[in-house]
């Protein structure tokens, strides 16, 4: 049995969902590739044949795949499955986007979110925002699986795979990229970062989540996060929220501040080593899953916080 | 052009999902169900289409028991023009939902498929994506912002780090993101009219019948709890925990 890995990747550096893809697909099989399908990518590939565990690395290039296309993407990959039993893609937003394409390409059923490998044939993965977790067996002979990375180690590096080119397929021809708009920032990415700090709806306002979540974060060295209801009511970028709907985390350390602890928010940090709330409300969800509580409104917890923190040495 | 927007009847959004004891799925018996929020938007936004000039009907379209003819009332409600109930009582797949929807869609020749980027039971993810390459038509998954611009549809997307801008020429699959709008409350003398819109019930024969899916569900279970750990009095107190003790500052 031979596995395929897709490379998490921004065409510049290897993202390390992928090392952690690795380590779900050697639970599959030994014969481990990784594909680095994007455009300009012989750094990434170079980084990826490093992963230790892994047999080989290929390589696609085009527009198409530079931008993540996911129709260019699958019809790329999908001809490639003839040598292969099962694809395993890191389940950001671009693997989502294009990894259920392959599976109805193959007609075959995709997993989504895998956070346990079974058995060659079994996967457990979370369904109703994280309240419950499936237990399923697929009958197909070829598999298409999105992984959720952060329920997997990642894997080592020390390893030199030989790196491969291979077709990069059709292309999208009745999609056109316009326009990217990737807010360029010093924090750490969310999905990687060690410490993440969030806000919630108590913010109360965009201004506000600004000038309480941001300071805190910066000092910390953490990435930002938001409740979905932040979100929703515009405190926060989409690409901040936390959750089932949104990204999911698990860093070393998870502050949530303002967080009420709405389940489908649990669903996205509860598997945070550490989990801080600071919240006024002592009755809150949120406290049910911290490991520290502080009951207290962040107008007066975060500034003392802040000072907590410089006192300490930070 | 027709915009089709598949909607899915599920748990209501507010209620807790509970697993069963006998491990067999999660309890539907008695719990308040709803139509999935993403869909929800899917709707709402087909109605600002066709409020703006960009589409002449929208043919909600369920997969579900009987009951779910309530979900696409709703849709209907909300402005939708009619539906189209594929009444089943199995579960199907992701794959299968894609290929039903995929014979709708050459029963009615739609110029957009705009739907829900996933259901909050199943957490897919991935009926739009295989609709879109079933058909061969371009797709836009997660959008925050959707254009009709005559004969192609500019899409920004919700991706990792900030958005995306495509253009798509149609027919094309759309699903819908959190924040590309905010649906409307159905009035009340609109819920009265809807009352009078068509609904065709249908069967999954209808349209090339009901394969057996390829998953076996096993088990259901909880996830792992977390236990509450302690209050603390204040923010020095924390600090000094998060450092001595959790070591993880």
């Amino acid at each position: 049995m031979a596995v395929l890995v897709v490379a998490d990747h921004d065409n510049l550096s290897l993202k390390d969902n992928t090392h952690k893809t690795v380590t779900a697909a050697l639970a599959l099989s030994g014969d481990v590739d990784v594909l680095v399908a994007g455009q300009g990518v012989a750094a990434v590939a170079a980084h990826a044949a490093k992963i230790t565990g892994v047999r080989k690395v290929l390589t696609a290039e085009s527009d198409a795949l530079g931008k993540l296309i996911a129709e260019a993407v699958s019809s790329c990959i999908t001809p490639l499955m003839a040598g292969y039993d099962a694809v395993l893609v890191p389940a950001t937003s671009a693997g989502k986007n294009f990894a259920p394409r392959i599976a109805a390409l193959l007609d075959v059923a995709p997993i989504s979110e895998i956070i346990q490998v079974v058995d060659a044939n079994t996967f457990v993965r979370p369904i109703y925002a994280g309240n419950a977790l499936e237990t399923v067996t697929s009958s197909d002979a070829k598999k298409v699986i999105t992984v959720r990375a952060t329920a997997f180690k990642a894997a080592e590096e020390g390893g030199s795979a030989s790196i491969e080119a291979v077709d990069a397929g059709p292309g999208a021809p009745k999609t056109r990229f316009v326009a990217d708009e990737i807010v360029k920032s010093d924090r750490p990415e969310l999905a990687a970062a060690k410490i993440v700090v969030s806000g919630g709806r108590a913010m109360g306002s965009a201004e506000e989540f600004h000038r309480v979540i941001e300071p805190l974060a910066d000092k910390l060295g953490a990435a930002v996060g938001a409740s979905r209801a932040a979100v929703d009511a515009g405190y926060a970028p989409n690409d901040y929220q936390v959750g089932q709907t949104g990204k999911v985390v698990a860093p070393q350390l998870y502050i949530a501040i303002g967080i009420s602890g709405a389940i489908q928010h649990l669903a996205g940090m509860k598997d945070s080593k550490v989990i801080v709330a600071i919240n006024k409300d002592a009755d809150a969800p949120i406290f049910q899953v911290a490991d520290y509580g502080l009951v207290a409104d962040y107008k007066s917890a975060v500034p003392e916080l802040m000072a907590a923190l410089s006192a300490a040495g930070l | 052009m027709k915009i089709l927007v598949p909607v899915k009847r599920v748990i209501d959004y507010n209620v807790k999902a509970r697993v069963k004891s006998d491990q067999s799925g999660v309890d539907l018996a008695n719990v308040k169900m709803s139509m999935n929020p993403f869909c929800e938007i899917a709707v709402e936004e087909a109605i600002r289409i066709k409020e703006k000039g960009g589409a002449e009907e929208i043919i909600a379209v369920s997969i579900g028991p009987i009951q779910a003819q309530e979900t696409i009332r709703t849709a209907l409600a909300m402005g939708a023009d009619r539906g189209i109930l594929i009444q089943t009582d199995a579960d199907p797949e992701p794959l299968e939902v894609a290929k039903l929807l995929k014979a709708v869609a050459l029963a009615e020749g739609p110029g957009l498929i705009l739907m829900g980027k996933q259901a909050i039971d199943g957490d897919n993810n991935a009926v739009g994506q295989m609709l879109s390459a079933l058909l061969d038509w371009p797709q836009a998954t997660f959008a925050s912002k959707i254009e009709i611009d005559g004969a192609v549809v500019r899409v920004t997307r919700e991706v990792d780090g900030g958005l995306q801008t495509l253009e798509l020429d149609l027919p094309a699959v759309v699903t819908a993101d959190l924040r590309l709008n905010e649906p409307r409350y159905a009035s009340l003398p609109n819920i009265m009219k809807a009352k009078k819109k068509t609904i065709d019930i249908k069967t999954a024969d209808d349209f090339g019948g009901l394969a057996a899916g390829h998953l076996k569900v096993a088990k259901v279970t909880e996830p792992a709890r977390r236990v509450a750990g302690v209050k603390v009095e204040n923010a020095a107190e924390l600090v000094a925990r998060l450092k001595t003790e959790a070591g993880v500052i």
